[in-house]
């Protein structure tokens, strides 16, 4: 609404609201502009509602020994209640399982994704508007990390340093910093060389200033695409390495660990397994689906 | 263009030295921890400082690290600790295995998702598009532990069409193939399906199309003449790059249909603390990826006359 | 009396209308535009950005895309309406019948295939010739378009050819279908003036040799005038003038085109004699253009009641085949254009020396540093930017620095702004050298003292930040005793300054156009109150009327502030308009320098001259020679080891030019021109302007 007003618009026209919550507000309309975004913040929005209230959607504790082998629909023989999706070898409620591992890729995922962007924005900054020996060292550094497999990678620290939520947090920020720096770099390389960059270099401003203020904000939008799609990487790393034993030590719900868990009877009682993928699939289709809707977008205007 | 390919291989060269550095000073910094990894928990300090003086581990870490990269080299990768025998004797077979696994994906892969992504690039927005830009995320968002899980329960609890595990122990079988390359294609095709859509729609916007179009050239020639040519320059890229991911994604796939290759190896050793077992299978597999990744930046060159002839 | 329109019609276009589809609804590209081309004629179509000129070509070529669609009205070529046709008959049209030229050449052509490729197709699909006749055809042809080596250029890529070179290319791939229409969408604006000349005169022969009717489509005047007998002047959509081109130059009739002519600074006006006339207010966007006259909103002869009714129609103003969609022309006509020019100013007093530049040098390396260069082992290769630059700048005063691209002109100003620092020589600025300080070394007073104005509207201020925040910035940087809401009062006065509304305080640049960008990124240089402002192109991305608007709010606040004025062009129609010394720059030295009376009359630099005849000249009461320079710019890497000029000088007098840098010689004091041609042979060149025998036109 505010961008179609030109110049002829009468002063005061603009509504008082404060700037931030407008540009927020101005945001989610723009979202409302990609159908395809609109179901991925759908599914995403679902499953942050469902961590939030865990403790009062769960049916049953999820550490529980209840009922070994229940198939989905079964009633609690010894007490009131119905496993929706059944229980595992243990007995414990998958539907509640399902719901308590929300929390677990909910916060790791996030978390992991943050520090690296952190790191990993720091180094692009550095590298692409000081370029020269910084960028070389930086550059290799990254290349070298990136030539590694990335599974090849998280087996090698986490087998090193241990599987510990904390250490889930380091491998992924030690495997993905590289890659932000990269896409980073690329952004500065080009945002430097505009002219209010010029401009602020004109009048004497700061490196840090100009990296943060005049050319951070503008690559946003890039950067909130690649978010998304990182997040549904992560949520995939975690969920793998859950699979594969390197997750989170047991015996707390883990989407991955679920799966890994239920191998060997997989093949008998395939709702063990089945369900367990189905919400973590989900989730990661909601981020790629809100990153392909925000890259749309971004491209419209 | 000789001294940049010179340029690329000393820096694929240089990455291959870093890392065999870092992989080094992570697993052999304490020469006493690798003696408790060979030993066992159990050895004596008494038959642990004879082995270390056996192997030289009492020597400066430099000079172990350039003997450790000389025997490397050399192709002497040193006595796996889980499988009693040379890591070399352990690793080529099952690197084998995984190299057939490895080019039935991508002799699917390939020409569906290019030929999936030039349609759907070539009418932006069209129909087709949409259906085949909608199913390739769907098929990314499935993780490979994930669609192995389900096409397992489809294919092999519910319908019984093929067998659940691949260990390949009386031969080879090719029903035991389909289900590890069914799910590794499914996970990747839809990310090069996409770039090629992208790299495609993208040409399709450009004057030099327009300029073709305007000078009366019938449509397929405006497409496969100056379009594609174009257009598959990125995906190259994407596709070389793709065999990185492959690397992390037959690690999965292996594992969770127990086929004896490469990338269940390198788990194994890891869970095992096998140190060099797992030095080996990660060079290898930091090599494969460089030699890609160099390979990619020598094709992107050549493909492009822009910088080929710059 | 046979006017070209009475012949037959080539094209025929009636009452035309073009709206593309979005989000928000219809938007109309063009309305009612009715337009013919006769067999072999040359026709104009002139129009500022958004004015829907473009949309014309492809509406007639049907490559409107997706979202456009011909609402209204037809386009018929040789009788047969085009709507109807097929696709064979479409593709046999496009490029056989009518072919195109495109204003960016390097994207107009496929990288990834050689020149022979896309040339020899063209043959291949129209006149189903082989191969190698084809190939046989294209070698021809380039040959026809003044391109020296034919088959190395076949063998080429487009990006291994320079930007004339590959115009060259684009304009023989249109010849090759043998059309009979050619339509030239803005063909010279992404090229160098002087090689902008050469394309110019190849276009003005073809109609001559080839007999193909042209539609030429361009936002500058100057250059319509010079290739097209008749023009047709476009506004929101419309074509709101048509005739022939010199009467409509000399007599404009509808109130747009006055306006629009008397925006243009020409190389024989100056800011104190005949101070430009902005057109007030600006486009409507094309979804709220008003009833009626659609400049009616920013003209001053539009009455209320007359003007904003209904429709207005195409009205025949006089014999000579002019039209207009004016209901007052006869009412404006009586009145004299000329005497509502604003009124003559005195000149400003010149002051104290500013700025001295004193054999100032700027050679950059090349090639890879660091671990690259270690590896490659590639020597390094010097790019001489700046090589012994000479001049000085004085209180009040307005120096222009005119060059073609790679001249050196943004290195020296980057110096200047200590963005980056000289290898030799030095700059005095009010008495301090800070030749080797780099911005961040400077003191604050420095700083301020000595600011910038950028070229490029869409980058100049921060997409990120409003405009109150970004000049907030400066002054809390230069003007340290304001504090708090001072600091609002400081900006919003700036704001004033540059004739923009206060509420422009919260806007964010996208909300801007193109000259409000450009009056803020004023605002901003002169927040400091800047001793010097440095301005690189600051015009030459925006539309004629706002550009005039933009120079004279330079122009007023450089009077009121008393600034040094440093001026970076490469328009000499500007440049002597505003300046007061000139400093005419070639490879990375100084050709010549002087006050502007003494670059804009001999003796000349060899240079100065091709520069001045290359100036596209939108009166016709003035005759220019013509001198076209052979060849591209050379490269700065590798640049002539005697004058840098030698390779297209049309003077060249000898081996002297190719081995020894030319002496400085000085016809009076301040004046100096480096060239080894004899001064008094410098002196008998006949002026390059000159006063056209006035035509008997009307």
């Amino acid at each position: 609404m505010s961008r179609a007003g030109g110049t002829g618009e009468p002063a005061g026209a603009q509504p008082p609201t404060p700037g931030a919550l407008r540009r927020a507000l101005g945001s989610l309309t723009l979202l409302g502009e990609s159908p395809v975004a609109m179901v991925g913040a759908g599914i995403v929005a679902f499953w942050i509602v469902i961590a939030i209230f865990a403790p009062w959607l769960a049916p049953f504790d999820p550490n529980a020994t209840l009922q070994p082998f229940a198939k989905p629909g079964a009633a609690y023989a010894a007490g009131a209640g119905t496993f929706w999706l059944g229980t595992d070898q243990l007995g414990r409620d998958i539907l509640s399982r399902l719901i308590w591992g929300s929390r677990t890729v909910l916060f790791y995922a996030p978390a992991a994704t943050a520090i690296a962007y952190a790191i990993g924005i720091g180094m692009g900054l550095a590298a692409g508007y000081f370029r020269g020996w910084a960028d070389e060292l930086l550059s290799f550094l990254a290349n070298v990390i990136l030539s590694f497999p990335v599974l090849v990678l998280y087996i090698l620290v986490i087998t090193t340093i241990g599987a510990s939520g904390l250490n889930i947090i380091i491998a992924i920020t030690f495997a993905s910093a590289p890659g932000i720096m990269r896409i980073v770099r690329g952004l500065v390389l080009d945002l430097r060389n505009r002219e209010y960059v010029a401009a602020a270099r004109t009048r004497g401003e700061a490196a840090w200033y100009i990296m943060l203020v005049e050319i951070l904000p503008n690559a946003r939008g890039p950067l909130i695409v690649d978010a998304c799609l990182r997040l549904g990487y992560v949520v995939i790393t975690i969920g793998v390495l859950g699979f594969l034993g390197l997750g989170l030590p047991p015996p707390d719900p883990d989407w991955g660990g679920m799966i890994n868990e239920a191998r060997p009877v997989a093949l008998a009682f395939p709702h063990m397994t089945v369900f367990p993928c189905i919400a973590i699939s989900s989730l990661i289709l909601g981020f790629n689906l809100l990153a392909d809707g925000l890259r749309e977008i971004s491209l419209r205007d | 263009m000789v001294i940049f390919v010179a340029k690329r291989l000393a820096l694929m060269a240089l990455t291959m030295l870093v890392v065999s550095l870092l992989l080094f000073l992570l697993l052999e910094l304490t020469p006493g921890s690798v003696a408790t990894k060979v030993l066992g928990p159990y050895a004596t300090d008494e038959q642990k400082q004879l082995w270390l003086a056996a192997n030289g581990y009492l020597e400066p870490l430099w000079s172990r690290y350039i003997g450790w990269l000389g025997r490397f080299v050399s192709g002497d990768f040193g006595q796996s600790i889980r499988f009693k025998a040379p890591v070399a004797d352990v690793l080529w077979p099952r690197l084998w295995n995984t190299a057939v696994l490895g080019f039935w994906t991508f002799a699917i892969m390939i020409p569906l998702s290019l030929a999936l992504g030039v349609l759907a690039g070539m009418r932006e927005g069209a129909g087709l598009d949409r259906v085949i830009s909608v199913t390739s995320i769907v098929t990314t968002s499935v993780p490979e532990f994930a669609s192995a899980v389900l096409l397992s329960a489809i294919l092999v609890f519910w319908l019984g069409l093929l067998p659940g595990t691949s260990p390949m122990t009386s031969g080879f079988d090719w029903r035991q193939l389909v289900l590890p390359v069914l799910v590794l294609v499914l996970y990747d095709f839809g990310y090069v399906t996409r770039m090629t859509r992208a790299s495609m729609a993208e040409v399709m916007t450009m004057p030099y199309i327009r300029t073709a179009e305007l000078k009366g050239l019938p449509r397929r020639r405006v497409v496969v003449r100056h379009a594609l040519r174009n257009a598959l320059i990125a995906p190259f890229t994407v596709i070389t790059l793709q065999i990185n991911w492959l690397l992390s994604g037959v690690i999965v796939v292996e594992y969770f249909f127990a086929y004896k290759g490469f990338g269940a190896l390198l788990l194994e050793a890891s869970l095992n603390q096998d140190i060099f077992l797992i030095e080996a299978c990660a060079m290898i597999a930091v090599f494969v990826a460089a030699a890609t990744q160099t390979a990619a930046d020598i094709g992107y060159t050549v493909l492009n006359p822009r910088i080929r002839f710059a | 009396m046979t006017g070209p329109s009475d012949l037959a019609p080539l094209l025929e276009i009636d009452r035309l209308s073009v709206s593309y589809s979005s989000r928000g609804g219809a938007i109309p590209a063009v309305v009612d535009l009715s337009l013919r081309i006769a067999t072999g004629e040359s026709v104009g179509l002139v129009g500022e950005s958004g004015c829907g000129k473009s949309t014309v070509a492809m509406a007639i070529l049907r490559a409107l895309g997706r979202n456009g669609a011909i609402v209204g009205g037809s386009v018929r070529f040789r009788g047969r309406n085009l709507a109807d046709l097929d696709g064979a008959g479409l593709r046999a049209l496009r490029g056989g019948e009518i072919a195109m030229v495109y204003q960016e050449p390097m994207a107009a052509l496929n990288p990834s295939l050689t020149v022979a490729t896309q040339l020899a197709e063209v043959p291949m699909i129209h006149a189903r010739v082989g191969k190698a006749e084809a190939r046989r055809r294209a070698a021809a042809m380039l040959g026809q378009v003044g391109i020296g080596e034919p088959d190395r250029v076949l063998a080429a890529y487009p990006h291994q050819l320079s930007g004339g070179q590959q115009q060259r290319v684009v304009i023989a791939m249109a010849l090759l279908g043998d059309p009979s229409l050619l339509l030239l969408d803005e063909p010279t604006t992404a090229l160098d003036v002087t090689v902008e000349a050469g394309i110019v005169k190849l276009i003005a022969d073809i109609g001559r040799r080839f007999g193909t009717a042209q539609l030429y489509i361009s936002h500058n005047l100057g250059l319509i005038l010079e290739t097209c007998a008749r023009v047709c002047v476009m506004y929101a959509g419309q074509i709101v003038e048509e005739g022939p081109a010199e009467a409509l130059f000399r007599r404009p009739r509808h109130p747009y085109t006055q306006g629009l002519i008397a925006c243009i600074p020409l190389p024989t006006n100056d800011k104190n004699a005949r101070p430009l006339a902005p057109i007030p207010g600006q486009l409507p966007p094309p979804r709220h253009r008003p009833r009626g006259c659609v400049f009616a909103p920013r003209c001053v002869h539009a009455r209320p009641g007359l003007c904003d009714v209904g429709p207005i129609a195409m009205e025949r103003a006089d014999a000579s085949a002019r039209q207009v969609r004016c209901v007052r022309w006869r009412d404006i006509a009586a009145a004299d254009v000329a005497a509502e020019a604003p009124p003559a100013r005195p000149p400003v007093p010149i002051g104290d020396e500013v700025l001295r530049v004193s054999a100032l040098q700027k050679y950059y390396p090349i090639g890879e540093a660091g671990i690259g260069a270690l590896i490659s082992g590639e020597g390094i290769r010097t790019v001489k930017a700046n090589e012994a630059l000479e001049f000085s700048a004085r209180h009040r005063e307005t120096v222009a620095i005119v060059g073609e691209s790679g001249c050196g002109k943004s290195t020296f100003a980057k110096i200047l702004l200590g963005l980056e620092t000289a290898t030799g020589g030095a700059v005095y600025f009010a008495g301090d050298e800070i030749s080797r300080i780099p911005v961040g070394s400077r003191t604050p007073a420095q700083v301020g003292a000595l600011q910038m104005v950028f070229q490029n509207p869409d980058e100049t201020l921060n997409p990120s930040h409003s405009i109150g925040a970004q000049i907030a910035r400066v002054v809390r940087r230069f003007d340290k005793e304001r504090r708090g809401f001072g600091i609002r009062g400081r900006v919003l006065e700036l704001l004033d300054t540059v004739k923009l509304p206060r509420e422009f305080y919260r806007r964010r640049p996208r909300q801007l156009s193109g000259g409000q960008k450009q009056r803020v990124g004023i605002a901003r240089a002169f927040a400091g109150n800047p001793k010097m402002v440095v301005a690189d192109e600051p015009i030459s991305a925006l539309d004629v009327s706002v550009a005039a608007a933009v120079t004279e709010l330079l122009m007023d606040i450089q009077r009121e502030h008393g600034t040094t004025l440093l001026f970076i062009s490469h328009d000499l129609g500007v440049v002597r308009y505003l300046a007061d010394r000139v400093v005419v720059m070639y490879l990375g030295q100084i050709m010549e320098r002087g006050t502007t009376a003494q670059i804009f009359a001999p003796p000349y630099h060899p240079y100065t001259e091709a520069l001045l005849a290359a100036v596209p000249m939108a009166d016709p009461a003035v005759s220019k020679r013509e001198i076209v320079l052979e060849g591209p710019l050379p490269s700065a890497l590798d640049p002539p080891a005697g004058c840098p000029f030698v390779t297209r000088c049309p003077r060249k007098i000898g081996r002297i030019c190719e081995v020894e840098p030319p002496p400085q010689r000085k016809p009076v004091r301040g004046h100096v021109i480096a060239c080894h041609i004899p001064l008094d042979e410098l002196a008998a060149i006949e002026p390059v302007f000159s006063a056209a025998p006035d035509a008997a036109a009307e």
